[in-house]
């Protein structure tokens, strides 16, 4: 029970979903200490660019940790490279970075969603074309808390109620949503498993990222 | 002829006599001593918790009793139903709550409804609350230690008035004004606390119940579902309401809007920034 996994103490859950040519990232907004609901405001998500969001959830300190981590690397790699990182790329970093504290983890599971441009895809030639024509692939995985990576081509969560949201997402998605869809579904899946589970809920948010920019929505899930 | 199980005993208001009760097979079921601890260790091992997490409270006033439930069951963090009905009529002047475990609660407080009807038919007349809720702590009493989970209430009005019981499993029968057991105990308290008083008009004693379950299943994790309202009368029970307490009495008592900032879409712009780096990967990829 809660009580004794550091994963489960705070509660919350993040959900990505994989559409056509976009890509969705939700969460719930409890922070807990048990069956002490402390705030019905808390940010799992955080975007990293606006093709990229990572959503992390498990114990609130390693979390911020993380996150704060997560952006300093991408920070410092904008700064030598001169551009943002890929999704898969931020994947790869975020996989290590746990798996530095491999025998003192982190009690954290990762979700990152985003867009990933297509290599092959067809572009425009000319600088402003070049945006308008691109294709891009969602891009959406998770990994547990020592980096155990896993990419899915069709949704990735983790959090307490884990268990009704595989059982929710199996149900309601289908290939080749597009964004308004893509929301719906995401945000029907997240809310009917928070109605299962103590430690999450109080309010929710659906980010749909899309190669126009995010859209993000605040839904009014149950309070109690 | 008489049944040799019911009616040829005397129900003691005070059940010093309990051992000569074997009601129900259960009812004297002592362990032997050797089993004891075998007991005792299969007790601490497998503990059976199904409504662990609730909020339940009764207060009286000057026109009764107001009692108040959620309806949430969990099964550790797993909601295992939000629409429990926490409040067991036990005869139309009795009311009893259910926290703990919900087949202990309902299991004894139904047999307890049993016991009060046999007092019935023995003495012609209605049992007082106070010897109803003995009854049920003296066979709870009987069972201490070995694994029985429950904290009840136990309300009615009888011929001295409202009165109002809580017993638990310990053994435990207090008699009081104003009780509440569960996990989101501690929220209703400091709700019905502070907004008490003994010359609260109906309406009122029952929106206060409301508002102290409510703000219980806001704040704890465990505690959740509906909201259940009974008043205990003079002429009886009446069920009062039934609210769904996560999003309509959210509404009312707190809003979205304290924590939701924007419930309409926002679309953020993308920075020039980011729009130019952006370009330049791409113009890198393509080379």
């Amino acid at each position: 029970m809660s009580g004794s996994n550091p994963l489960h103490y705070n509660g919350g859950v993040v959900l990505s979903m994989a559409g056509d040519n976009c890509v969705s990232i939700a969460s719930d907004h409890r922070f807990g200490m048990s069956q002490l609901t402390l705030a019905c405001d808390a940010q799992r998500i955080e975007p990293l660019h606006d093709r990229l969001c990572v959503g992390l959830a498990g114990l609130a300190t390693d979390c911020t940790t993380l996150a704060e981590r997560f952006r300093y690397k991408h920070n410092m790699y904008r700064l030598r490279e001169k551009r943002v990182m890929r999704p898969r790329t931020f994947a790869a970093v975020a996989s290590s970075t746990l798996y530095e504290k491999r025998f003192a983890p982190y009690f954290t599971e990762v979700v990152i969603a985003g867009l990933e441009l297509e290599e092959d895809g067809k572009r425009g030639t000319s600088g402003a074309d070049a945006m308008t024509d691109a294709v891009y692939r969602p891009y959406v995985c998770s990994m547990d808390l020592l980096g155990a990576l896993m990419v899915t081509d069709n949704f990735a969560l983790a959090g307490t109620c884990a268990e009704s949201l595989y059982g929710t997402c199996e149900t309601f998605w289908q290939p080749g949503l597009d964004p308004d869809a893509l929301f719906e579904v995401t945000a029907q899946s997240l809310l009917a498993a928070l109605d299962r589970d103590c430690m999450s809920g109080w309010g929710a948010v659906v980010h749909v990222l899309t190669p126009e920019g995010i859209t993000t929505r605040e839904l009014e899930a149950r309070m109690d | 002829m008489r049944s040799p199980h019911f009616l040829d005993r005397t129900f003691a208001v005070h059940d010093h006599q309990a051992d000569r009760l074997p009601t129900h097979p259960l009812h004297s079921a002592a362990p032997a001593a050797s089993q004891w601890t075998q007991l005792q260790e299969a007790v601490a091992a497998a503990p059976i918790r199904f409504l662990h997490g609730t909020t339940t409270l009764a207060f009286v006033f000057q026109h009764g009793i107001i009692v108040a439930v959620d309806s949430r069951a969990s099964m550790g963090q797993y909601i295992g139903s939000g629409s429990v009905r926490k409040i067991i009529e036990i005869n139309p002047y009795l009311l009893g709550t259910m926290a703990g475990g919900a087949a202990d609660c309902s299991f004894w407080e139904r047999y307890l409804g049993m016991r009060c009807r046999l007092y019935e038919l023995e003495h012609k007349e209605r049992i007082s609350v106070a010897a109803a809720s003995k009854l049920l702590a003296n066979i709870v009493y009987r069972y201490k230690g070995m694994g029985l989970s429950m904290g009840t209430m136990i309300a009615g009005w009888d011929k001295t008035g409202p009165q109002l019981y809580y017993v638990d499993n310990d053994g435990t029968r207090l008699h009081g004004k104003r009780f509440s057991v569960g996990s989101g105990s501690t929220f209703a308290y400091g709700v019905l606390d502070q907004e008490y008083q003994w010359d609260m008009e109906p309406a009122a004693a029952a929106e206060l119940g409301r508002r102290a379950v409510f703000h219980a299943t806001h704040r704890d994790a465990f505690s959740g579902g509906y909201i259940n309202v009974y008043h205990v009368r003079a002429d009886g029970w009446v069920n009062l309401s039934h609210d769904d307490s996560g999003i309509a009495k959210f509404r009312e008592y707190i809003g979205y809007e304290r924590y939701v900032k924007k419930t309409a879409a926002i679309t953020q712009e993308r920075p020039r920034e980011v729009e130019g780096e952006v370009r330049e990967a791409q113009e890198r990829m393509a080379i």
